[in-house]
């Protein structure tokens, strides 16, 4: 009766990381922080030297072992779950506003990494990477020579 | 963007720091209640938690970078100092007050006064 065109039903297990997500941003709304913009877990910075480029994330309270860090070519894909463990019978919560979930984000890097020498550590919550540019395309200085 | 807290209670910042309110997660037992609070970036020398009367500081400092060979290609995130402050409506146990942190995330576990146990009085005989 349901054949292959029925609608793909989602799960309500599935459900549960985008409910968990309004509730924690409407906590947020209504608590005394009224200013607010959602930004995607975990927030990125990128730095960019001569040599190489820094991403930086905030991924406080992640096994690091657990996350997964991809560089092919120019991009660079960061992947992941942070668990919260659940609550015993007998505790409720007040807030939940902390992230939980599986997350993963990508992004195109100005140049090519020689991804051999990646390097990544993690301390105290935050997670740098150092992603070398390729000799190759390191910038080269043009001497001018004077006749 | 994370938000800036603009509640510092009556005091002003002497830095020029930006301050942030971190996300926490609370919940309560039957025993205590436990506040973690996400605040990457932080040491634990740098983490002050205070209960003040029934109100809850929890603040964390950031040191500030120094890189200056580095330019900013995308920004999801400021870093600054972290603050904020919570009401506090059951007796708590200031002595047994437990702060950790760990991985930049903040654990502060309150635990809740005893309540005075119902005594049964016994009915002596005449």
């Amino acid at each position: 009766m349901f054949g292959s065109t029925a609608w793909p039903l989602v799960r309500f297990s599935e459900t549960l990381p985008m409910i968990h997500r309004l509730q924690r941003e409407m906590n947020r709304l209504f608590s005394e922080l009224s200013e607010f913009t959602t930004v995607e877990f975990p927030p990125i910075n990128i730095w960019s030297g001569e040599n190489e480029i820094i991403v930086k994330a905030e991924l406080p309270g992640i096994d690091p072992e657990k996350i997964d860090i991809s560089v092919t070519g120019d991009t660079f894909v960061i992947a992941g779950k942070r668990e919260i463990p659940p609550l015993r019978d007998n505790e409720t919560y007040h807030r939940q506003e902390r992230f939980s979930g599986d997350f993963k984000r990508s992004f195109r890097l100005p140049f090519q990494v020689d991804t051999s020498r990646v390097e990544a550590k993690y301390e105290k919550g935050v997670l740098t990477v150092i992603l070398p540019r390729t000799e190759a395309e390191k910038p080269k200085k043009i001497a001018v020579k004077t006749e | 963007m994370r938000h800036e807290s603009r509640f510092t209670a009556g005091t002003e910042r002497t830095k020029n720091v930006k301050t942030f309110a971190p996300y926490v997660d609370i919940y309560e037992s039957k025993d205590e209640i436990v506040l973690l609070a996400d605040m990457p970036g932080v040491a634990a020398e740098n983490v002050d938690v205070v209960l003040e009367k029934n109100v809850l500081t929890i603040k964390g400092t950031l040191s500030p970078s120094t890189d200056k060979e580095h330019r900013l290609l995308h920004g999801e995130y400021e870093t600054g100092d972290y603050r904020r402050q919570f009401e506090v409506s059951e007796e708590i146990d200031r002595d047994r007050i437990e702060a950790t942190i760990k991985d930049g995330v903040l654990k502060v576990v309150l635990p809740k006064i005893e309540q005075a146990k119902a005594r049964k009085i016994e009915i002596k005989a005449a």
